[in-house]
């Protein structure tokens, strides 16, 4: 790609960057409405309680005070859940209602009691002391075992907290393969819970226009359409074309901006109510409590294999904690964006999982970066390192011999999957050199000459993402489709905007996509401008999460860019009186084939605004096409992260050495962008295996609320990365992409525990918990050194 | 209500606080300047920083009051017209940000670094960025922007 392209495969620097590096950039808490108001939201101080009353006098007179609301006064539709999972009888889950505003009872700490209206936040903030809420308190259900062995229940109409029982595969005949293996392994996994603490807090603002019934409100959100559907229709009923909803510059989101929060609909709802805009901004601290958490999955799983170590069936068993109300996707990430992806990359035949859900007095759980395919990933590359173990054959070896071959595909899976392309073996070798795997022996010897320890971890992994087909995942209980839309409006001097349901915050589609355009069209990069985000200028959309932005929404973009080139290719003909056959588009031109007859784009897009010379018969002036694409498969990208670590065994401190990851993402577009979502992803996985995790303590308290407890990734913490690709096309997309997102938090995590295992192996560890803090790490070195010296 | 004055991007400035109103909110509500961000209510996550008389400050973390008199740079002070800082230039050069919302506390705070220890190593940096989170980048393509920075800064 020489200097200066601006197509696929070149790294343009972002357009997004200007704004965001001058402080121009417009992020909802930036928006500030004439007559603007501001919320307060009242939360409950306990995990599980009755609220017995609440006097709202002392509050509705206190100081800039306008309105007090609370449940009681919200009726309003329930905040919808998005997907139904079936018992293993076939039966639906438990499906418990989710009020913006708790009536009767509060079910976890954070949970929404009363929203304060003021003219200023801190009027509202100083009301808020005046809200008299009598609350009987009651013992909750924190953790899954309590939860499931006769804890207080959650949702006490339901009359349990199971909220499904689900399995895939066929258990009979996965028993079967384990009662004739040579040798079986067998792990337990606990998959820590994580707060994603995008770094900008969630914020919206709501608005309502009398003179013509309309309402707006801006949110940060990661797919303003899908809030527009779900709130719009389940809980404020308000219609479509009555609502706008406008996600603007949104700071980070990693899953948890996908889901539809309350202090949307309450903001939304109070508006007209109170005749101004209002806006609520969550503090850092509300957002501990109040955005969707991530992970807590504990499970028990084993693999069958033969003498020689060949995987001949996994069997797995979790438990996947809900929280106390089903986030609007929380159902579908334990069952099939994680049990469906437990063949990872290798060929074992039979798979059988069961899922149980719980309800627990915390916040709810749903996707967050990967949400689902880390879950698995860890699970399968812990059980995959301790097979190696207890076979005796090299971690290398016994992946090489379990892996998918290249010629494999299209690969069927037992856990319904069908992959379409990979090359598991190209991204080991690659991952082994770009890692330097042969100078670890030496770089081991040199930790240990200062009387360190240094282990080395594989995780060679798959995802499924370009979420996702429709038809497939209606019939697995989604409750939308999983297409995207685009519209491609060129202008009649030839300039492009391109409307996208994709939505961005961070990910730089605004330059991304626009590399499709200029490549496609031939139209100078700076021509092309993409806007998203705002349902009142994009026709609709799905929004961007599970990597599905370029695969889905750069793949409507494609086809809408086709239809382009279809119709100014019948223009062109026409103004050149030839045959349309005779065509021929390139680097922005149409060429007669054998003349010297030429149009530009320009030209063209001109003619189809001024149509004086026109196929007027044949076709409508203009040119501007949408297009909407329903994906035919998921996508598969892979890899192989290797991460190398230190171990001090004084101190239990891990210090991350190395971390290399060769990722197989399709077709680059940006290899800039792609290296960058790569790092993120990687951060966030390291962060999972050494830093992060949320604790709740037994009455329900969230004792990581803040940046003093929760440990967040910070720049010492982390080391440079050597990132690669090495791509195999996906061959159901125009585009051949796969998806980049997600893969460094999904593939990163298990590398980093089993290198940590490999350090600690000779001092006899063989297990190690996420996160693995100094604390955690020094208490299983010593115990491991007790129980050595016992043995 | 007391009133405040200072020299904010070179303008002096001055308005009506309530007493325990922070800088931040005084840059973003009175002034509008909404380049600097609030990420947290602990005082961690370096969103907010600013210079104040030179210095890089966490302005979540200082009274408007306390302000009083100084200079102040913000985010949207750093360029020279429409040509960016070298730290903005680098950060865009070596793809720096992503969502962008943890950029400007990140520039002002490299900003400093760079002129207090011209010559940090990777090392260094790392441990000067401790008070500035990034959830986006993994701080990879931050460093190399500091780096790349180190020697525009100095030409
Ligand atoms: S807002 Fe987080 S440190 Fe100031
Ligand atoms: S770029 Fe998003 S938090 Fe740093």
């Amino acid at each position: 790609m020489q200097d200066g392209a601006t197509g696929i495969g070149a790294s343009v620097k972002r357009v997004e960057d200007k704004r965001f590096l001058t402080g121009k950039g417009r992020y909802t808490d930036d928006i500030n409405r004439p007559g603007q108001v501001h919320a307060y939201i009242l939360r409950s101080p306990h995990a599980h309680a009755t609220i017995k009353g609440m006097n709202k006098a002392a509050a509705e007179a206190a100081p800039g005070v306008i309105a007090v609301f609370n449940g009681e006064d919200m009726e309003v539709g329930s905040l919808p859940c998005g997907w139904q999972v079936n018992n293993k009888d076939g039966s639906p889950m438990h499906e418990p209602g989710h009020p913006p505003l708790a009536r009767g009872k509060v079910r976890h700490v954070g949970d929404q009691v009363a929203v304060i209206i003021a003219e200023t936040l801190e009027q509202a903030k100083d009301a808020s002391d005046l809200l008299a809420v009598e609350y009987q308190t009651h013992e909750a259900s924190i953790h899954m075992d309590k939860a499931l062995g006769g804890g207080p229940l959650v949702h006490d109409e339901i009359g349990t907290n199971l909220c499904y029982d689900w399995e895939i595969g066929d258990e009979a005949e996965v028993d079967k393969v384990f009662a004739g293996a040579a040798h079986v392994t067998e792990i337990d996994i606990v998959n820590n819970r994580l707060i994603p603490n995008a770094m900008e807090p969630r914020a919206a603002v709501g608005e309502y226009d009398r003179s013509d019934d309309r309402y707006t409100l801006y949110t940060t959100s990661q797919n303003p359409h899908v809030i527009r559907l779900l709130m719009g229709a389940f809980v404020l009923s308000i219609p479509e074309h009555k609502l706008r909803v406008v996600a603007p510059d949104v700071g980070g989101g990693f899953g948890s901006k996908i889901y539809h929060y309350a202090e949307e609909a309450i903001v939304t709802w109070a508006a007209p109510k109170v005749g101004r805009p209002i806006k609520w901004t969550a503090e850092r601290s509300e957002s501990f409590i109040s955005d969707a958490h991530g992970r807590d999955h504990i499970s028990h799983a084993k693999m069958a294999m033969d003498k020689d170590g060949k995987f001949l069936g996994l069997k797995v068993a979790t438990k996947a904690n809900m929280g106390a109300y089903l986030s609007t996707f929380a159902p579908c990430v334990p069952t099939y964006l994680y049990a469906t992806l437990l063949a990872g990359v290798y060929t074992t035949p039979v798979i059988y999982c069961n899922v149980k859900a719980v309800f627990t007095h915390t916040v709810p759980v749903d996707a967050y970066r990967g949400a689902g395919r880390p879950e698995a990933t860890y699970l399968l590359e812990r059980l995959v390192a301790k097979c190696a173990r207890e076979t005796g054959i090299s971690q290398t070896d016994i992946r090489r011999k379990n892996f998918i071959p290249a010629d494999a595909f299209p690969y069927q899976t037992p856990v319904a999957l069908q992959y379409d392309s990979g090359d598991y073996i190209t991204t080991l070798d690659a991952a082994e050199k770009a890692h330097d795997v042969a100078g670890f022996p030496a770089r081991k010897a040199a930790s240990e000459a200062k009387g360190k320890r240094r282990g080395i971890g594989y995780s060679t992994y798959l995802e499924a993402c370009g979420i996702a087909p429709s038809a497939v995942v209606g019939s697995l209980g989604a409750r939308a489709g999983l297409y995207e839309s685009a519209e491609v409006r060129v202008h009649p001097t030839g300039s492009v905007t391109v409307f996208t349901g994709s939505h961005s915050h961070g990910q730089g589609h605004e330059t991304t996509f626009a590399q499709l355009v200029s490549e496609k069209l031939g139209v100078p990069y700076d021509a092309i401008e993409i806007s998203h985000g705002d349902t009142d200028k994009v026709q609709f959309g799905m929004g961007t999460y599970g990597s599905r932005s370029l695969a889905v929404g750069g793949v409507a973009i494609d086809k809408a860019l086709d239809k382009v080139i279809a119709k100014a290719k019948k223009i062109a003909a026409h103004m050149m009186e030839a045959s349309d056959e005779d065509l021929e588009f390139k680097d922005g031109k149409f060429t007669v084939a054998g003349t010297d007859r030429e149009l530009s784009f320009g030209e063209v897009a001109l003619s189809a605004y001024v149509p004086h010379n026109f196929p007027h018969e044949e076709l409508e002036p203009g040119l501007d096409e949408k297009a909407f694409y329903d994906p035919l498969n998921f996508t598969y990208p892979g890899g192989c992260h290797i991460a190398e670590v230190e171990v001090d065994p004084e101190t239990g401190v891990v210090t991350m050495e190395r971390m290399t990851a060769v990722d197989d993402v399709g077709r680059v577009v940006n290899p800039m962008i792609v290296a960058g979502q790569i790092h993120g992803g990687l951060a966030q996985g390291i962060g999972q295996a050494l830093l992060e995790g949320c604790v709740y303590d037994d009455s329900g308290q969230l004792l990581t609320g803040s940046y003093m407890d929760y440990t967040m990734p910070r720049a010492d913490n982390l080391p440079s990365f050597g990132v690669g690709t090495e791509s195999t096309m996906c061959t159901h997309n125009s585009l051949g992409v796969k998806g980049c997102g997600e893969v460094g938090a999904i593939g990163s995590p298990p590398a980093v525990i089993n290198a940590l295992v490999d350090a600690l192996w000779d001092v006899g560890v063989r297990d190690m918990p996420m996160p693995a803090t100094p604390q955690t790490v020094w208490n299983v070195i010593n115990s491991a050194g007790t129980a050595a010296a016992a043995e | 209500m007391p009133t405040v004055s200072m020299t904010v991007n070179g303008k002096k400035v001055s308005g009506e606080v309530e007493g325990r109103t922070l800088l931040v909110q005084f840059l973003r509500e009175n002034l509008r300047l909404t380049g600097t961000h609030v990420g947290c209510d602990t005082s961690q996550c370096g969103a907010c920083v600013v210079h104040l008389n030179g210095d890089s400050v966490k302005s979540c973390t200082m009274l408007a009051a306390q302000a009083d008199g100084a200079e102040v740079t913000t985010i949207e002070g750093l360029a020279d017209g429409e040509t960016l800082h070298p730290m903005q230039e680098a950060f865009r050069e070596h793809h720096g940000l992503q969502c962008g919302f943890c950029t400007p506390g990140m520039v002002m705070s490299a900003v400093d670094l760079v002129k207090k220890n011209p010559k940090a190593s990777e090392a260094e940096i790392r441990e000067w960025l401790e008070g500035n989170i990034c959830r986006c980048t993994g701080y990879h393509n931050i460093v190399k922007a500091i780096q790349h920075a180190q020697t525009t800064m100095s030409a």
